[in-house]
């Protein structure tokens, strides 16, 4: 099964990404039909494994501030910035359609 | 040469001040000059590491170093926070991106004396198993220009066919791998996902320790897969890797994932009687595709056990065909996740597209990310679409148990160690590498190292011997769960009896002169 154009459509948006071209999509694919493979083994009452480590308990740290103040440092890296605020531009403007965006998934 | 010695032998010249820290350091740094066509480095620290020089021969004079590591040169893969030091994972998205942190694993080394020589280059975001993909370009194996791989090649090599012919380092830690295998630095830090640092290890010549999960912090670390990365450590001799796994094991409080255990360092014990040793040959590691060569090479090996006196049983790990396809799941998962941090508002590349956040967003990670990375993030996020969760995320959690269980059972019936290939081939050219995609490659390539890290357990690359190419094969140990000291008392024993040459490595007489007479006056006692 091909994945349909609302799928691939849905995925740019989810991961903020493009397909850019038919390669792109056609890895999809391959990669779909490369863990389609999975199925093939019988995983019957056996529980998904999250961690190696999941005989062990997580260590969490007191909530205790110790470090910070690095205000300046952090906004070392950030391009566009006011003061002490990262700058973003607005939000709540969804992505435009696929019919109004440029995508390559348009075309096919 | 000085250079061309173990840590262990440089260790000992720094306290008898035969050779001081800066000398050490001067002299690395001209030699990565000389190599600069490995294109092993990204960043070079020339100021701080001379500076780093400078303060560790100021304790030596003072007769008090900071401990075995103190003025030994280092280098640090790319994808390693390092203070005041661009950190790039070799990607668009993160030039110039100065981290304002360390790693912890690099505090460690720094905490230790160690003088750090730069950032080495991968490929884009430790995704490959070349170390091709990345934006500055391709690493180059250092074997390439050895006389061992040259004698082997076709007679009528000029400079044009070397250009052609030159092989890569494998990856994704091949800046890494490059850089100790010709000699630019005594020890390097890579990270290991599916191989990442075995890989690279086996194709360069030289050690690569994949340490257990939760041993090593990854603070600092930037993530890939977060339940299988661990910090890899390369050297060229398994001592090394052990004093370098001493100065990093233990718990860290800034990682949760790192064990609460104490770690005691460990020096390892000349093992003579391996009697009372079991290793494993697990059968599904026959993959297809294994050389002939290296084939015969594991079958030597697992005799050079048994003569020995070690019982050497073949063992099963069913599930094998299945780790890399279950790898392939999991880890396109946690990637997108893991890179959805790359939006252009805090860090890294931003784009001029300032219509809305959500099209910043995607203009920025258009901009800033490798066809690779886009694609492993696009999978991740259809294995993860609600009507895909179950049959595919899930599903891949659960073979993940029974590729674990596999290796428990078998330890569990007394095996120590089990004794693998760590590649199907040796080292392929370029022109013929890039011939197949990124996740093929990776899907083939993967297929020997990727199980250890699904179960989390700590496996080592030990160079075994040179192909009838003159280049690099090694064979991987795998061990329990925290018992590196085993693995690497077993690991040194096979380096001993195997005796791997020295890379015979011609190219400074070609690229420059001035090297060699660094060279000349660098060869003494």
């Amino acid at each position: 099964q091909r994945v349909t154009v609302a799928v691939l459509d849905r995925l740019e948006h989810l991961a903020l990404g493009d397909f850019r071209d038919a390669e792109g999509v056609e890895r999809l694919q391959e990669a779909i039909r490369f863990a389609d493979q999975l199925h093939e083994v019988n995983t019957d009452g056996v529980e998904p494994m999250d961690s190696v480590l999941e005989d062990r308990c997580l260590y969490l740290r007191e909530d205790d501030v110790t470090e910070g103040n690095c205000t300046n440092e952090l906004l070392k890296n950030a391009r566009e910035k006011v003061e002490e605020y990262f700058v973003a531009p607005p939000g709540n403007i969804p992505l435009p359609k696929l019919e109004e965006r440029d995508s390559f998934l348009q075309s096919s | 040469a000085l250079k061309r010695r173990t840590r262990l032998q440089v260790s000992a010249a720094l306290k008898e001040g035969r050779v001081t820290p800066t000398e050490l350091c001067q002299r690395c740094l001209s030699l990565i000059k000389s190599t600069k066509f490995l294109n092993a480095y990204i960043t070079v620290a020339e100021e701080t590491a001379l500076k780093q020089a400078e303060e560790s021969e100021k304790r030596y004079r003072r007769g008090q170093p900071l401990g075995v590591l103190d003025g030994i040169p280092v280098a640090v893969k790319d994808n390693f926070n390092t203070a005041g030091i661009e950190t790039t994972c070799a990607s668009n998205m993160l030039k110039g991106y100065i981290s304002p942190y360390n790693a912890t694993v690099v505090q460690k080394l720094l905490d230790q004396g160690a003088v750090l020589l730069g950032k080495t280059n991968l490929d884009e975001f430790a995704m490959g198993s070349g170390s091709t993909d990345g934006v500055f370009g391709p690493v180059r194996n250092p074997w390439s220009y050895s006389r061992q791989y040259k004698e082997k090649s076709v007679p009528e090599s000029h400079s044009e066919d070397e250009e052609c012919n030159w092989v890569v380092t494998g990856g994704s830690s091949g800046g890494s791998a490059a850089a100790v295998a010709s000699f630019t630095s005594f020890a390097a830090l890579g990270s290991d996902t599916g191989g990442s640092t075995r890989n690279p290890a086996a194709h360069c010549g030289v050690v690569g320790l994949k340490p257990t999960y939760g041993l090593i912090s990854r603070h600092g670390l930037i993530p890939l897969v977060n339940s299988m990365d661990v910090p890899g450590i390369l050297t060229r001799c398994v001592d090394d890797a052990a004093v370098v796994l001493g100065s990093l094991a233990g718990h860290d409080p800034k990682d949760s994932t790192t064990i609460q255990d104490n770690f005691e360092p460990f020096e390892l014990p000349n093992l003579t009687d391996v009697s009372k040793l079991s290793i494993g040959i697990p059968k599904e590691y026959h993959a297809p595709g294994l050389s002939s060569e290296i084939q015969a090479l594991w079958s030597k090996a697992a005799d050079l056990f048994k003569n020995a006196g070690a019982k050497v049983t073949e063992v099963s790990l069913p599930h094998t065909p299945y780790s890399i396809v279950c790898y392939h799941v999991l880890c396109t998962a946690e990637v997108a996740s893991n890179m959805a941090r790359f939006d252009g508002l805090e860090y890294g590349h931003r784009s001029d597209l300032n219509k809305s956040t959500e099209s910043m967003y995607a203009a920025t990670r258009r901009e800033g990310f490798n066809d690779v990375v886009r694609g492993r993030i696009l999978s991740g996020n259809y294995f993860l679409l609600k009507q895909n969760y179950e049959n595919y995320f899930v599903k891949a959690q659960k073979v993940r148990r029974l590729i674990a269980n596999d290796f428990v059972k078998v330890f569990r019936s007394g095996v120590d160690i089990l004794l693998t290939p760590t590649t199907l081939s040796d080292a392929v050219p370029y022109m013929e590498f890039i011939k197949e995609d990124n996740r093929t490659r990776s899907a083939q390539d993967d297929i020997l190292t990727q199980a250890a890290n699904m179960a989390g357990l700590p496996a080592i690359n030990v160079p075994a011997a040179l192909s009838e190419r003159g280049l690099p094969i090694g064979l991987q140990f795998i061990g329990r769960s925290f018992q590196e000291k085993q693995l690497l008392t077993v690991a040194k024993w096979f380096e001993k009896q195997v005796q791997f040459p020295v890379i015979q490595l011609e190219e400074v007489k070609r690229h420059d002169h001035n090297a060699l007479q660094h060279q000349k006056s660098a060869s003494f006692s």
